[in-house]
């Protein structure tokens, strides 16, 4: 048994992995990153649209603050979010996107003076102030009251990545790439590090750390249609829910974007209708008007997907030989712009849909695309239930983004979470609680146990076929856990995937090649992705209400009475069929923003019996400071800077502010 | 992509397609490598990637590829197609004839049939080129940012699409001779932080780092990078305003 000791072990290589690492790494510590893949194939690479940002540099982020920032968020995740993180978040992102820049990331920059945009399909000029010239640019994008996403045309997260993965070469933090943490090593109580499978070789080895931090992403390969890269298994959420004793929260959160192209489910990015693209019918209507007034394109994108559904449903879909679809329109937007700022986009619509996206339009449908759920965090990125083990980025859930994630807020909330994470972990070195006792015996038995579980799998004679439970997986939670769901199909749903997780344990293998046997690989990664699945379709089940992303049309409505709160999903025994769940309530009484309407999509939720006594005290407080700055208001409704690391908490200079 | 190259489908029926895979596993000592063909039935729209995992789904689950992104994004995916070096995901194979040949891209260690280890050759450049931005002062996180000219940041932006996938390596008549040649993506490299003002380092710095047979002076001008880059960059130029940039150095030391 090969044994590896650092004092930091980052699981991943993602945005959010490779900036905790550095933090880490500039603390003193000793930090050792693993990946599947090099770091920058990581999906963070994907990210086409931006990075929010609350810097107000345009004409149209004029006004824009941390206070803007805060609420746009919390209404798109429509009260489920944590807000004291949300506002820990706002925060820190002007900082972090600053440090990119320093870092060279070459974000699109403001230039002064009168220039034409597609607003609603009117041209408008907007003019730029000179004082803005060359300062960070930003774009629209949905649900947010200012233009605030800064961008690198449609490469924000290729360029992002890039900067970042070449300040951990700058630091000389190694990658082991082609590296699958297969479990965590962990006495209940703490946790000391992972076993880890060698891709290239098939070699199982422990990798033993002080402090473990998981930030795998997502886990969009559960469902048949994905915008998510074919990585995105969600195996990092799975071996933190089978320690039996970390829980996965609000796994029911699941975000399907917009514009994924049909069939192939590949992105295009929310920034063309951002940057003024239109959604169209069977008919060539404009439809979004109909449903949305006042945000029309860009309402957030639970409410965009839903009305594009429903639209679907009522006969108004276009179709190919695939199935129906919508049309995204960005022809309006002109060669020049597409070229310049949709290059990706106009890539992908030439290599897989063989267009011009200057000329036709994209046929779309929304896809599966982002996981608000994740492994539970403290706002410190500490994972619930195992000291020692941290999370962050998409894998976990920190709770900024509650039902439903804000374009833009998520590749934010990687680095922004990392820089805090990382602290946090390098802190939590510095205690004796950070010194490690391990047992070699327990490392050990972990090693062993993971290896005899690879060995039985790969000598298995069972019937069944890996590929043949993973498409069926994919399929069921596409059919009945997607956009719209129901008791019925739902329930349907967990039955299904109980039977596929008895079958999946009967798995037999064709084929028994030396090395890492992509086949063994699979077999064994589906039988984790089932449980993820569980806890999906299971925590949809029981949410009989209606919030962000999860709608159920038997229960349409939003019930802060009875569901102010946060699912968590156990795996406590490792024979149970489905998740053992319990529920976190979130505080009115100390929520900055009190539950109220979106500003779009329904208005009808049910109240909490706290909300109107909080709200009375908002007010009481707002009227007392009439006269202090937005800070110190802030600071009387919901204190947050000190959960955030000393060199966190400094104001951030605006050009408004500072002129 | 042409259009005119697309196989008009509809009334056709499917194509029968013949897959050939240049298979190889270094990690059993009994493997020598061999070309092994797969048929399948052509469906419309299909793409390599699609083909492959078809596959290994329902054919044989012991081939080893690449993908990531499948979306021509991430750079993982590069391979020999009938000989040339491209993104199979974004490879249609309407595109291509019946009879269609996979081979790992050359130069890079082998992992696996079609997959190599392009991740360690280039963090090993990284390295080698220090290709990060130099720059001593502390990050100013709380002030605002310092301006850059909108179209220097477009310019940047456009050296910095590299996705690292390797074909420009593949297709080097120099790296094919010489090792260490850092090829047209290490020079691409050199040529965006050269172009960055972030950057602190001086033309003579660069010229420590490439200015040898090993770097600019070693290119050919044979331009195969330039015609296989997934993502066209301007390497071609790139490198030949480089060369003349670190030519200046050369003779003035
Ligand atoms: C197509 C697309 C476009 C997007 N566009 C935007 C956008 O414009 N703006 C925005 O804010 N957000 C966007 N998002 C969302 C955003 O990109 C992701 O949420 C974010 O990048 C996730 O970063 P991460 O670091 O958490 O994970 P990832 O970047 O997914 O990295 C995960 C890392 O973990 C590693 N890993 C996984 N499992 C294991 C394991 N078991 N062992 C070892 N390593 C493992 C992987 O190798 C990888 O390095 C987009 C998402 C998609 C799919």
């Amino acid at each position: 048994m090969e044994v590896i000791h650092t004092d930091v072990l980052v699981i991943g290589g993602g945005l959010a992995g490779l900036r905790a690492a550095l933090a880490a790494r500039k603390r003193g510590q000793k930090v050792l990153i693993l990946s599947l893949v090099p770091p920058k194939r990581s999906h963070s690479a994907a990210a086409q649209g931006g990075m929010q940002a609350s810097l107000g540099n345009t004409a149209k982020g004029a006004g824009d603050n941390e206070d803007v920032h805060f609420e746009d968020t919390v209404r798109g995740s429509d009260w489920g979010a944590d807000q004291e993180v949300a506002r820990m978040f706002v925060h820190t992102a002007p900082k972090a996107v600053r440090e990119l820049a320093a870092w060279g990331v070459p974000w699109n920059r403001v230039e002064a003076g009168p220039h034409e945009v597609i607003i609603d399909s009117q041209r408008v000029t907007l003019d730029e102030p000179q004082a803005a010239h060359g300062l960070i640019a930003a774009r629209d994008f949905g649900g947010t009251k200012k233009w605030r996403t800064c961008y690198v045309s449609d490469g924000t997260g290729h360029a992002m990545l890039y900067a970042v993965s070449d300040q951990t070469v700058a630091e000389n933090i190694p990658v082991h790439e082609r590296m699958e943490a297969v479990s965590l090593i962990h006495d209940g109580v703490r946790c000391y590090g992972a076993i880890v499978r060698n891709l290239a070789n098939g070699k199982l080895l422990a990798y033993v750390a002080r402090a473990t931090c998981i930030a795998t992403g997502g886990f969009g390969r559960i469902y048949r249609a994905t915008t998510n890269a074919v990585i995105n298994e969600g195996i990092g959420a799975a071996i933190a829910l089978e320690t039996g004793v970390v829980p996965l929260a609000n796994m029911e959160a699941v975000q399907f974007h917009p514009t994924a192209i049909f069939p192939a489910g590949i992105l295009v990015t929310e920034g063309c209708r951002g940057d003024g693209g239109l959604l169209r019918d069977v008919d060539g209507h404009r439809f979004m008007p109909d449903y949305e007034p006042e945000k029309k394109e860009l309402a957030s994108r639970d409410v965009v997907s839903r009305r594009m559904e429903a639209h679907i449903r009522s006969g108004k879909g276009a179709s190919n030989r695939f199935g129906e679809h919508l049309w995204l329109d960005i022809t309006l937007l002109g060669e020049a712009h597409i070229n310049g700022k949709l290059r990706e986009v106009k890539e992908i619509c030439q290599h897989f849909l063989g267009i011009d996206p200057a000329r036709h339009w994209i046929p779309v449908r929304p896809a599966q695309h982002y996981s608000m759920g994740g492994i539970r965090t403290d706002a410190h990125g500490a994972a619930y239930g195992l000291r020692g083990l941290f999370a962050c980025g998409e894998a976990a859930c920190w709770d900024l983004h509650g039902f439903n994630r804000l374009g833009g807020n998520s590749v934010a909330e990687t680095v922004v979470a990392g820089m805090i994470v990382g602290e946090a972990i390098a802190d939590f070195c510095a205690t004796p609680e950070g010194d490690m006792h391990v047992s070699t015996a327990l490392v050990r038995d972990c090693w062993e146990h993971e290896s005899a579980r690879f060995a039985d799998l790969a000598a298995s004679r069972g019937t069944e076929s890996a590929s043949a439970l993973l498409q069926r997986m994919q399929t069921i939670m596409s059919e009945n856990v997607g956009i719209v769901r129901n008791g019925e199909a739902l329930g349907a749903a967990v039955e299904e995937l109980k039977t596929l997780l008895l079958r999946s344990w009967q798995i037999g293998l064709r084929s028994s090649s030396p090395g890492a046997n992509p086949e063994l690989t699979t077999a064994w990664r589906v039988q984790k992705m089932l449980k993820l699945a569980l806890c999906v379709a299971h925590g949809a089940l029981q949410r009989t209400e209606s919030r962000g992303a999860h709608f159920r049309d038997d229960y349409p409505r939003r019930d802060d009475a009875q569901w102010l709160k946060r699912t968590l999903a156990y795996w406590r025994d490792p024979e149970q069929r489905v998740p053992t769940l319990e529920y976190e309530a979130l505080d009115v009484r100390r929520m900055e923003l009190p539950p109220g309407w979106r500003g779009y999509g329904a208005r009808d939720a049910i109240e909490h019996p706290e909300t109107a006594r909080r709200q009375t005290e908002i007010e009481q407080i707002r009227a007392r400071l009439a006269d202090a700055d937005r800070n110190a208001v802030q600071q009387a409704l919901m204190p947050f800077r000190h959960l955030l690391p000393p060199h966190l908490r400094g104001p951030n200079a605006r050009l408004e502010e500072t002129a | 992509m042409i259009s005119i190259l697309h196989r008009k489908t509809g009334t056709l029926p499917p194509r029968r397609l013949c897959i050939q895979v240049l298979r190889h596993n270094p990690a059993d000592p009994a493997s020598v490598p061999h070309l092994q063909p797969y048929e399948i039935e052509e469906a419309e729209g299909m793409t390599l990637f699609i083909a492959l995992n078809e596959i290994r789904a329902a054919q044989d689950p012991s081939v080893q590829f690449d993908f990531v992104c499948r979306a021509g994004i991430c750079g993982s995916c590069a391979m020999l197609i009938d000989g040339r070096p491209g993104l199979a995901c974004r490879t249609l194979t309407r595109d291509l004839g019946t009879t269609i040949t996979l081979a790992p891209l050359p130069f890079f260690e082998l992992i696996g049939d079609l997959s190599v280890n392009t991740g360690k050759w280039m963090r090993g450049t990284a390295e080698r080129l220090q290709t990060w931005i130099h720059d001593a002062t502390p990050v100013a996180i709380d002030t605002l940012e310092t301006p850059m000219d909108p179209d220097l940041a477009e310019a940047i932006y456009e050296l910095d699409r590299c996705i690292e996938c390797g074909c420009c390596i593949a297709g080097c008549g120099t790296a094919q001779m010489r090792e260490d040649f850092v090829g047209a993506i290490g020079l691409n490299k050199i040529a965006r932080f050269r172009l960055d003002p972030r950057d602190q380092r001086s033309d003579d710095d660069f010229y420590e780092l490439i200015g040898d047979d090993d770097g600019v002076f070693g290119c050919m001008s044979l331009l195969g990078c330039h015609d296989v880059c997934p993502k066209q960059l301007p390497l071609q130029t790139q490198i030949a305003y480089l060369r003349r940039k670190m030519a200046v150095i050369g003779f003035s030391s």
